[in-house]
């Protein structure tokens, strides 16, 4: 799984400007062309999300913004990929923006019962 | 960067880039055997120079430049420098500096279809086109072929070697055939790509995971088979079989290694999103008009799949798609899939009479899930002495261990 950490999110309600949102279609569509894409979307911007917190075993609902903003995430791909190595060189070619870090995760495959 | 862990960056980067630049090469020099050459060559280099020099930019068209260079090297040095090859060579070298993105992009699709094609002709023997859909398309090593099918590396050098010959000595054009040759070479293709799923299912109770990832690798190529064959429903169907049979991957090896039967799956354990991924893809094979052989299996693997239980399966469904499936690829392995269904929607009564009706099949004799299934249908009428000595049959026939353990524990008791 590719996860998306933006460094920058627009405002709600304001599009992504139209040449990143192209480039990021031509960059799915290789992904589908190569026959490695299974699913990916984009999230809607963090204000409009919540967090569900557990503490002494109960869970604690706050509601976006959040003050604490590090390290968001802006969307995901899964991928499959015959390596680690080769996940990281599709992550490396997302057209992304400066400052973006995309981290790629392993989905378990086997879990233990 | 450690040379170890620049080797895999550029493994994972060949894995990517090669199909298309194997493609793009064969368009170009009109021989796939050479365009593969070249496209190792270009590897080679890659592996000498990345290491020191880092990984370029643009690895694709770092590695197609390179391969350009080499061809027009090697067509100008072959001992038969006959006209067409100075043709080739001198068009290379006047095309020195396009855009090699861009080349790489066009007709891509094209490409890799005259490619894959050519890969599954059937002057070639049937593992010969395996291990060339592997490596020309797959991006597989000789030796990552030889392990996913227990051979030895040689073994596979030696079929991707003779395969090339056998291209070039038969001057096989890089094209896409068409009319009832394209009918007859597309189900050539379909064909190898679900051998190389089958390989690697069959393996999934092993745990080998060199072979298992064969199943991946089938996906793969079905996937781009998908994009490029938009109209043909087989390929669809086909991706979508996989995908279904895939997500069962997790569900069907136990703790112990042993596989489980379909019934006795822990269904939470099932992938829902190969599941919509080949729900999807068999909606698209419908769209295209009536199933085919592999759009009917996915079907029924999709009654499967959308079922909550073996209990609440569409047995009838299920059943008139076995039906559909017998007329259009007749089987005696799928009719006696059809009686199985027909007992789990109307009753043991109805399932014995389909079964019977299949007692001489000569292509039966000696399969041991006829008196199996014979057994369990009687033993479900509470025929007990009857299903008892099927149940002895089918134990003397099967090979499995395991089976013939549970067929003569079943002998004994004729429940």
């Amino acid at each position: 799984m590719m996860l998306m950490h933006p460094a920058a999110f627009p405002a709600v309600g304001e599009p992504l400007p139209e040449d990143a949102v192209a480039k990021m279609m031509k960059f799915n569509d290789e992904l589908v062309q190569a026959g490695v894409l299974l699913s990916a979307d984009g999230l809607e911007q963090p204000e409009t999300g919540s967090r569900v917190r557990f503490a002494g075993g109960r869970p604690r609902v706050t509601d976006g913004p959040f003050t604490e903003a590090k390290e968001l995430i802006g969307g995901y791909w899964i991928i499959q990929a015959s390596s680690q190595e080769e996940a990281v060189e599709w992550a490396g070619r997302c057209p992304a923006a400066d400052g973006d870090m995309i981290e790629v995760r392993q989905i378990q495959q086997w879990p233990e019962d | 960067m450690a040379a170890t862990a620049t080797q895999r960056t550029v493994e994972a980067v060949w894995r990517i880039e090669s199909p298309r630049l194997i493609a793009g090469l064969a368009r170009v020099v009109r021989d796939v055997g050479l365009a593969e050459d070249l496209a190792q060559d270009a590897l080679v280099v890659a592996l000498e120079t990345w290491p020191r020099a880092g990984v370029p930019d643009n690895p694709g068209a770092w590695l197609m430049a390179t391969a350009k260079h080499r061809a027009i090297d090697t067509l100008r040095r072959g001992a038969t420098l006959d006209r067409k090859r100075e043709l080739i060579a001198r068009e290379l070298e006047t095309a020195a500096e396009p855009d090699l993105d861009a080349e790489l992009d066009d007709d891509i699709g094209d490409d890799l279809l005259r490619l894959v094609f050519t890969a599954c002709h059937p002057l070639l023997p049937t593992e010969g086109r395996i291990a060339m859909v592997l490596r020309l398309l797959g991006g597989l090593t000789t030796g990552e072929i030889a392990r996913a099918f227990l051979v030895p590396e040689t073994t596979v050098a030696q079929r991707i070697t003779r395969a090339k010959r056998t291209l070039a000595e038969a001057a096989v054009p890089f094209e896409v055939p068409s009319g009832d040759e394209r009918v007859e070479r597309l189900a050539s293709v379909l064909e190898v790509v679900y051998l190389i799923f089958n390989e690697g299912y069959s393996a999934t109770a092993g745990g080998d995971w060199m072979r298992v990832e064969l199943c991946e690798d089938a996906l793969r190529l079905g996937r781009v088979l998908a994009q490029i064959l938009p109209g043909e429903g087989e390929v669809h169907g086909l991706v979508a079989l996989m995908e279904i049979q895939q997500s069962r991957a997790r569900a069907r090896v136990g703790r112990d290694g042993a596989p489980v039967l379909l019934a006795d799956q822990d269904r939470a354990r099932w992938d829902r999103l190969l599941i919509a991924r080949g729900l999807a893809a068999l909606a698209r094979a419908v769209e295209t008009g009536p199933l085919g052989p592999y759009g009917l299996q996915a079907a029924i693997a999709a009654c499967h799949a959308r079922a909550p239980s073996t209990a609440a399966t569409d047995w009838a469904q299920i059943a008139a798609l076995y039906g559909a499936l017998a007329a259009a690829a007749p089987s005696p392995v799928v009719e006696l899939n059809r009686a199985v269904a027909i007992s789990m929607a109307e009753g043991p009564e109805a399932g014995l009479a389909a079964v019977d009706a299949l007692a001489g099949e000569p292509a039966l004799r000696g399969y041991h899930l006829l008196p199996a299934v014979r057994g369990d249908m009687l033993a479900r009428l509470g025929r007990r002495a009857e299903a008892s000595a099927e149940f002895a049959r089918a134990a003397e026939l099967t090979r499995n261990e395991r089976e013939r353990e549970l067929l003569l524990a079943r002998t004994r008791t004729g429940a």
